[in-house]
């Protein structure tokens, strides 16, 4: 059989480097049933298949948590506070400019390798992994493709080496209905002055950039809705800081803009054209929570599986008890199902294929396997899960939030019904 | 084996990919056969090795264009190269690698010595200093660095927390972990230098620790070669032959005692003397 190739060439166009090496693609022992007949520029392989790159990347991130992150993980859930030091870790690691260029500081890399970064943060640490989520497949995307080259020479660079962003979409009147928002940008001269309050934003106490959508002409309705970048300086205030069941760690505060003058040429994408950054931006970002939730799912079950053949009831070990084998037997399954869901959404992406289904359907379902998961995991350690010394109750405080931001539970649904009626009326 | 004429130095590193015994999730079982323990487990870069990788981008830090070249060799079978490729992401600058044929029996340390001095003879530009593990924590030899250093009739210091390189006067200052506590010895190059943990404990600054994603991308374009030990002229058939692996003997349980006088009583009991004063 001739080994000699192939990446698939449609799989991964967003992978510039090229490789004088062949990357050797390793196609399982897969019986063809002899009914399909397989196209010669195309060589399927399964779902979980990585390059080398993908692979070494989340060893070294799986490692940076495991060592850096993990041991302050408790100490930032009780204090409700991220550790710039972390922050700071994550920028000189590379994991903050995942996919921007090289030219803009970034690590030119392929969406999946995100994702990757997103799930293998979130294994130890989900806050930590939002803050990277948010800042990488939000912030950094929506310059990398409505910004222009202006834009993104200024930017990019800022935003890949020490400056952390925010997205400013929901308000207290306009969550699900994001297009509803009531902050407002009236030009003047050269400027708009920006009036209005933004809630739940993630990353904004420690974030520099944001992203800011205000309507600068309601009577068009959503159509007037617009991107502005901004930094804090320019005068964003903080005006609370929520305190929340969990992910306590990232910061989520509601914003007061007074009069917030923000030059013109700040406007991302042409005036009006911000709601149709939000809605694609937050197709993507979906996948992202995606990772996060499953990452979450898996690092509760790792932290409480092996605990199970540890503890020992009735002279045996409680995980060998088959109720308890047969739970984490369904859990595994579920957590099987959410990643492939996950990564395929992300492959999907990549290659330029048609995902917001695919995405839609992968945050629903790693929301609430996440959900189910770490709520397992506290019950299989019995009373020392409760506890919150051991980090697992942790895990399922952290998980509520998946089926919430970046699009509810039922708006997933909505949208997945949407496809449905499509198809089949 | 001559020398760099220029003042300039080559480093080479030789890795090793084997079972990850440091992950505390991976757990170490014994072969049924008793010959061998299980390698189905996951594997990554000999720990000792990661450090001589360190070691080395970081005196490229401190000495800057004084040091040519970063290579780091390795001689094992396919899936050796994945090691090969963390070590070009930590700041190597190409590698080498020996490749060993699937299934083929893992190497002993006189068989990697010696094709390491096979490794060093082929290299156009020479060898100045090889910084390696001291020692690889599967099998806990220890002995590759210091049977190199024999076979080349180089210039050997073990059990390195420090190397300081002075490429004028060709020498080497190393400091190295005794059980009285810390040596210096001032060498001359070539050398070999086996590494110890303390390398890592000591400096509190930031490490090229892990592979960031920058380096990993650019990883990608770095070089390897393909060399065989046929092509070396190295035989690597073993030696040795393992006639019985086995795990600890379980513990027995301890015993508390309630006071100093007890203890005594008790380690009087089991025989034990005390030293005259």
């Amino acid at each position: 059989m001739s080994q000699a190739f192939l990446r698939l060439a449609c799989r991964t166009p967003s992978l510039r480097a090229s490789s004088s090496i062949p990357r050797v693609v390793r196609s399982s022992a897969r019986s063809f049933s002899g009914s399909c007949v397989v196209r010669s520029d195309v060589q399927p392989t399964s779902l979980d298949t990585f390059t080398d790159e993908e692979q070494m990347l989340r060893e070294s991130v799986a490692r940076f948590a495991q060592e850096v992150i993990a041991p302050k993980v408790r100490e930032m859930d009780e204090a409700e506070m991220m550790d710039p030091e972390l922050i700071k870790a994550l920028f000189e690691q590379g994991l903050m400019g995942i996919e921007t260029s090289a030219d803009h500081g970034g690590a030119e890399s392929s969406f999946t390798s995100a994702i990757i970064a997103i799930e293998e943060l979130a294994k130890v640490d989900p806050s930590v992994s939002v803050m990277c989520d948010v800042h990488n497949t939000l912030v950094n995307t929506v310059l990398r493709k409505y910004g222009t080259k202006e834009q993104q020479e200024k930017w990019l660079p800022l935003l890949s080496e020490s400056q952390l962003g925010s997205f400013c979409l929901s308000e207290s009147a306009s969550g699900s209905d994001a297009f509803a928002l009531q902050t407002r940008a009236v030009k003047d001269g050269n400027d708009y002055v920006i009036n209005g309050s933004k809630m739940w934003i993630t990353n904004s106490y420690e974030a520099d950039i944001f992203l800011i959508f205000a309507n600068v002409d309601p009577s068009k309705g959503y159509k007037g809705i617009t991107c502005f970048i901004a930094t804090k300086d320019m005068g964003i205030q903080i005006a609370k800081k929520e305190q929340k069941l969990g992910i306590r760690a990232s910061s989520t505060c509601a914003l007061s803009l007074d009069d917030l003058r923000v030059p013109a040429e700040n406007i991302i994408g042409g005036e009006g054209k911000g709601y149709k950054i939000a809605i694609e931006i937050l197709n993507e970002g979906r996948i992202g929570i995606a990772a996060q939730m499953l990452g979450l799912a898996q690092g509760a079950f790792a932290k409480a599986v092996p605990y199970t053949f540890e503890r020992k009831q009735f002279g045996q070990a409680v995980g060998t008890f088959q109720g308890l084998s047969f739970q984490q037997a369904r859990a595994a399954c579920e957590i099987e199902a959410a990643r492939l869901l996950t990564y395929n959404a992300a492959r999907r992406k990549e290659e330029g294929k048609s995902f917001v289904r695919e995405a839609a359907m992968a945050k629903l379902v790693a929301s609430e396997v996440a959900q189910k998961v770490s709520g397992a995991a506290i019950e299989w350690a019995g009373g020392v899960g409760f506890t919150r010394e051991t980090g697992i109750e942790k895990y399922w405080r952290d998980s509520k939030i998946g089926a919430i931001y970046e699009g509810t539970s039922n708006i997933q649904l909505q949208t997945i019904a949407k496809f449905i009626q499509k198809e089949y009326s | 084996m001559r020398p760099t004429a220029a003042r300039l130095l080559n480093i080479l590193v030789p890795i090793k990919r084997q079972v990850r015994t440091v992950d505390y999730a991976v757990k170490i079982r014994v072969n049924p056969d008793q010959k061998g323990i299980d390698l189905n487990v996951k594997h990554s870069m000999n720990p000792f090795d990661e450090i001589a990788v360190e070691e080395a981008v970081k005196l490229r830090e401190r000495l800057k264009d004084k040091v040519k070249s970063i290579k780091v060799v390795t001689i094992g079978p396919p899936k050796s190269l994945e090691t090969l490729r963390t070590a070009l992401a930590m700041g190597a600058d190409s590698g080498i690698h020996v490749e060993l044929a699937e299934g083929a029996p893992p190497p002993e340390p006189l068989g990697i010595a010696k094709a390491l001095r096979a490794v060093i003879a082929h290299e156009q530009d020479g060898v100045d200093l090889v910084i390696m593990g001291k020692q690889a924590i599967d099998d806990d030899a220890g002995q590759t660095g210091q049977m190199l250093a024999g076979l080349m009739d180089w210039a050997q210091a073990t059990f390195a927390s420090k190397v300081e390189v002075d490429t004028e006067k060709k020498e080497a200052s190393v400091t190295r972990e005794i059980d009285g506590g810390l040596e210096e010895l001032r060498c001359r190059l070539p050398l070999v230098v086996t590494t110890d943990l303390r390398g890592r404990r000591l400096t509190a600054s930031v490490e090229p620790r892990y592979a960031s994603l920058p380096n990993i991308m650019k990883a990608k374009k770095k070089q390897i070669v393909k060399l065989s030990p046929e092509y070396l002229q190295v035989d690597l058939t073993p030696r040795l032959e393992t006639l019985k692996v086995t795990e600890p003997a379980k513990r027995q349980g301890g015993a508390k005692v309630a006071s100093v006088d007890e203890l005594i009583a008790k380690l009087k009991e089991a025989g034990i003397k005390p030293v005259a004063s």
